[in-house]
């Protein structure tokens, strides 16, 4: 995902003065703020926080896992929101749709990092990359889940269609995550004994790994925000693309019919003249 | 007109077209058919398939769920017959409520001929104690299957992609489904040693479902299909 959109830079080509880039005093403030963050979190992670008495070093997967997992469910809460905003408000407002479709795709690339240090995390403690745990299952349902949604939001149309369309979705997708995660619960308890997932069972966790988890969320924190901000931002100047884009080409094709019109007429009648 | 009328006539229009066109006894029942019978060239033991056969039974349902909404909203789409019935002011819910019963009624359809196969093919038995619960099973089940494949067809109809994106939402939205479904058939016939007692709190999970997509999809089908 690229941030600093390349398309909206090619766009102050009219006269009017547009704002070049997706950054402004406020991103920039929270982006340096989030890279201080994130260097704390790689020296307290990788240096100062200690080594577990079982999983050695290993455990310092924990300060991405657990982080960017939790930033996810925020962020799809914040999808739900915006969709609803933009369905039940009166002023049915396009920056609410983007909010929540920039904050999808945010969540759902952090569900794939977890996903993904999760198997290697499980690799290296459980032996194996996947288990069908309800936790782990859960989760990958929710990735494809969203991945459906930004699916949808690429359907198509005009932006006001998407919006609706999407905050449906965007809404569905909180009624359909519940029983998901209901389901795959009582059919994994079911099935067997409490997993191998005890592995959390170290809540006496050590204070400065209870500390360094915290950096992470914080550092994890201020990168969602920073992503939404430019993300929402770029998707406007996307959307004012289209808009334009179309404009154009509307007054191209009006420009093509006038000279196609105007050649024919005055043969017709002297009203051609004008 | 009240909805329920609307949706009786939307429903029943479904499924007289679907009876002339005879897509679902010519394709779909072939098709479900084909499913079952690979299923079993993949799992090549007797012992194997015997234990995975009420799975494979729901797994095959939901492909051709898939194949069924896209027939049924193909219909409507083909001719602008659904802005034609939103322009006459008929309400999104009748008309969701409608399509959903008659996708319910051809996959009940779906799902006994495919319980037969099962029974043919996989050396299925269904006692008698079980029949209650797999019925019970089969029709709530059924009914979350008709709201999910009802409102995300909607969705996807008239759009490029559409048979891919169906998949796409579909499959995770009904996985409960398949998880509950299963369990309850496995219950019901007995597979693995199971008993029949184990399957009515499945059956509660279904119903959940079935209400929480009817209510749902009813109330979101309006905004969608509404352009």
């Amino acid at each position: 995902m690229t941030t600093t959109d390349p398309r909206p830079t090619s766009e102050p080509t009219d006269a009017r003065p547009a704002r070049r880039g997706t950054g402004t005093r406020g991103t920039r403030v929270v982006g340096i703020a989030a890279i201080i963050a994130m260097v704390w979190l790689v020296a307290f992670g990788l240096g100062f926080s200690p080594e577990d008495r079982d999983q050695r070093e290993s455990v310092r997967l924990l300060y991405v896992h657990v982080p960017t997992i939790w930033l996810a469910y925020l962020a799809f809460v914040v999808t739900a929101i915006g969709s609803g905003m933009y369905l039940f408000t009166k002023k049915k407002s396009l920056g609410w749709d983007r909010l929540a479709g920039a904050s999808a795709e945010i969540g759902t690339v952090f569900v794939a990092v977890t996903l993904v240090v999760g198997a290697l995390w499980g690799r290296l403690t459980w032996g194996v990359f996947w288990q069908w745990d309800a936790r782990l299952t859960t989760t990958a349902l929710l990735f494809v889940t969203y991945v459906g949604y930004l699916a949808v939001r690429r359907l198509g149309g005009t932006h006001e269609q998407r919006a609706r369309r999407s905050s449906v979705i965007g809404l569905i997708a909180v009624l359909e995550i519940p029983l998901v995660h209901w389901s795959v619960r009582l059919w994994r308890s079911l099935h067997q004994e409490a997993t191998v997932l005890d592995t959390d069972g170290d809540v006496d966790m050590d204070g400065l790994m209870l500390f360094s988890l915290f950096v992470g969320v914080i550092a994890f924190s201020l990168l969602y925000v920073w992503l939404v901000m430019h993300r929402t931002r770029a998707m406007a100047m996307e959307d004012l693309l289209d808009d334009h884009g179309l404009d154009e080409a509307l007054a191209a094709r009006r420009a093509e019919d006038d000279t196609l019109s105007a050649t024919p007429e005055p043969a017709v009648d002297p009203k051609g003249a004008s | 007109m009240n909805a329920w009328r609307i949706a009786r006539l939307v429903a029943g229009k479904d499924l007289r077209i679907e009876w002339h066109s005879r897509v679902l006894t010519n394709q779909v029942l072939p098709f479900a058919g084909v499913t079952m019978v690979i299923f079993a060239f993949a799992l090549d033991s007797d012992a194997v398939l015997q234990r995975v056969a009420p799975g494979l039974v729901w797994l095959a349902t939901m492909f051709s769920l898939l194949v069924l909404v896209q027939r049924t909203f193909a219909v409507e789409t083909d001719d602008g017959a659904l802005d034609a019935l939103r322009v006459a002011g008929v309400d999104p819910r009748a008309i969701f409520l409608g399509k959903a019963t008659g996708l319910f009624v051809q996959l009940i359809v779906l799902e006994i001929v495919l319980l037969f196969a099962a029974v043919v093919l996989y050396g299925q038995t269904v006692p008698i104690g079980g029949v209650v619960l797999l019925v019970t099973t089969a029709i709530s089940a059924t009914c979350g299957l008709a709201a999910v494949g009802t409102l995300y067809g909607g969705l996807a109809a008239g759009f490029r992609g559409r048979e891919t994106l169906l998949p796409l939402l579909t499959l995770p939205a009904v996985a409960p489904v398949l998880i509950g479904a299963t369990r309850a058939v496995e219950a019901a016939l007995g597979t693995a040693g199971a008993v029949v007692s184990d399957g009515w709190s499945w059956v509660g999970l279904l119903c959940v479902f079935a209400v929480a997509f009817g209510v749902g999809g009813s109330l979101a089908f309006g905004p969608l299909i509404d352009e």
